[in-house]
């Protein structure tokens, strides 16, 4: 029962924020579309790259498609559903959080409700394109355990994205001031996981597997999609993304016990 | 004397709280530029002798690249200066006895350079600290040094000059940020922010060199590196030149425009 109310709650949220951005029709789209045009840039500086390269590290062209249109999924459908979190800092600053400590109802529910934003969605079609090409390019024998695979991948990434965004949040509550050292890990990884990860080196294989478990929903349910393994329990690991989650909230929920208001 | 004591551990948390923020700004670039260093490492062996810009000059272009990116990012203008437009401030700027477009021309590179410098040194220190494989290298010569310095200027001349047409443009619109996304969108990727210039195939390329981009970072840091030189150096100076010239007179130009048809509303 109280899941659905927040659901209810949620999508009201999320009408009345797109209300208000649709009040400037011009500036939404534009920004739509250069969403989607960076997005696009990025799309063809791949293909530029491997205009002169048959394979990097035994991946071909369409594997990296499908890497980087799935990850550009994740993080799109992440900074769309979690961009509450990403302003947090500006919340908190200007005493925003105090007045949502006082309502009776879920905080992250407020948090990420206030802050929906349909603009984000802008590379979504440069996504859907490049993962078609990338289906298109590399064989992928369709069965069950593939698109469960892709679907996982995409979902796992958006969680992975949304916690960090959280533990973005969450170090506010400490410092105030927005760092911009989770950017290397949000931002970072959304630009260097077009790449499949083990390309990096065996130190930044296990950094992504132990730290932030990128490898999860990447490098290990890849090697099932492209039948590099038959290791066939891979394609579930995007569900230890779980356990990710739960420490973000564990540690969210630290910092919010401990939070003294700012003030102003 | 209590009261001194806690004025001090305040300014201290302050400073200490930007301090934090600069450590971090600067680890998030390390990791970054390490990070595209590897991805090149790769690419590099898979293309063999093939490759069309060598393996270190690419990793001293990383470095530069994230040394001064500031130097060249297009998105981040000047938000006062666009804050002033929208919210009618500007009127104060006319009332001025100078010209908008020097003002607002020496300010936005002022600021830049400025922090350019103080951004640049910490990554510069430890580009050159790297493991060997990724460490940033001197310039080939003293003489490419100093073009490298000269093509830099007018390099971020060229930069600054083209975010003026992007403040000259949000005169005739009321909701400017949509616009500069889109203007400003395509400038990382045409100069060379995501791939280095010389991996574009060489029809795209011919064509990028009719225009201002290929003449922005693309041009001193391959300078640096001993990848750009002979005559070519000389011919891509001519046209910095050029483009230099022509962005801000079609900035004076729009300014001219824009004076005419100013409006300031509400304030």
């Amino acid at each position: 029962m109280k899941f659905k109310e927040n659901m209810k709650l949620y999508v009201k949220y999320a009408a009345v924020c797109t209300q208000g951005i649709m009040q400037y029709k011009l500036s939404f789209f534009l920004m739509v579309f250069a969403r989607f045009m960076i997005a696009f840039c990025e799309l063809i500086a791949i293909k530029f790259l491997f205009s002169g390269l048959t394979q990097i590290k035994g991946y071909t062209y369409g594997d990296v498609l499908l890497c980087f249109s799935m990850i550009q999924m994740s993080f799109t459908f992440a900074e769309l559903f979690g961009n509450g979190f990403k302003v947090f800092s500006g919340m908190v600053r200007r005493g925003e959080f105090d007045r949502l400590l006082l309502r009776p109802c879920s905080l992250i529910l407020q948090v990420i409700g206030s802050r929906f934003e349909v603009g984000r969605t802008g590379p979504l079609l440069t996504a859907l394109v490049t993962l078609v090409l990338g289906i298109r390019h590399s064989q992928i024998t369709w069965n069950l355990l593939t698109v469960w695979t892709i679907a996982a991948m995409i979902i796992g990434g958006m969680f992975l994205f949304i916690g960090l965004f959280m533990l973005e949040a969450s170090l506010c509550f400490f410092t105030i001031e927005d760092t911009s050292l989770m950017n290397a890990l949000t931002y970072g990884a959304k630009e260097h996981s077009k790449y499949p990860i083990d390309i990096y080196g065996k130190g930044v294989m296990r950094f992504c597997t132990y730290i932030i478990p990128y490898t999860l929903i990447q490098y290990y349910p890849l090697q099932v999609l492209l039948g590099k393994t038959r290791e066939w329990y891979f394609a579930f690991c995007p569900l230890g993304i779980l356990v990710f989650l739960v420490i973000c909230y564990v540690v969210w929920q630290f910092g919010v016990k401990n939070y003294q208001s700012c003030g102003s | 004397m209590k009261k001194y004591l806690s004025f001090f551990k305040l300014r201290f948390a302050t400073g200490m709280q930007y301090r934090m923020a600069s450590v971090a700004a600067l680890t998030t670039q390390l990791i970054w530029g390490l990070m595209e260093c590897l991805a090149y490492k790769a690419v590099a062996e898979a293309m063999g002798g093939r490759i069309p810009m060598d393996y270190t000059s690419i990793v001293t272009y990383i470095w530069l690249k994230e040394a001064l990116f500031i130097l060249f990012n297009t998105w981040a203008a000047d938000n006062e200066l666009f804050a002033m437009i929208t919210n009618g401030d500007v009127a104060y700027e006319l009332c001025r006895p100078v010209s908008i477009y020097s003002m607002w021309f020496s300010r936005t590179a002022g600021a830049r350079i400025a922090e350019a410098l103080m951004r640049c040194i910490p990554v510069l220190f430890c580009a050159f600290l790297m493991p060997r494989a990724y460490r940033m290298t001197l310039p080939v010569s003293g003489v490419s040094f100093l073009l490298f310095l000269g093509t830099l200027l007018l390099a971020s001349g060229i930069t600054v000059s083209f975010c003026m047409l992007v403040y000259m443009l949000s005169f005739f619109t009321i909701s400017p940020q949509g616009w500069r996304m889109v203007l400003t969108g395509a400038v990382g990727f045409l100069s060379g922010n995501i791939i280095p210039l010389p991996f574009f195939p060489k029809k795209y390329l011919s064509l990028l060199e009719l225009t201002p981009f290929a003449y922005m970072q693309n041009v001193p840091f391959r300078i640096y590196s001993g990848d750009l030189a002979g005559a070519e150096v000389s011919r891509c100076i001519i046209k910095q030149i050029f483009w230099l010239v022509t962005l801000m007179l079609a900035g004076v130009v729009l300014w001219k425009q824009a004076e005419k048809r100013i409006v300031i509303q509400g304030g």
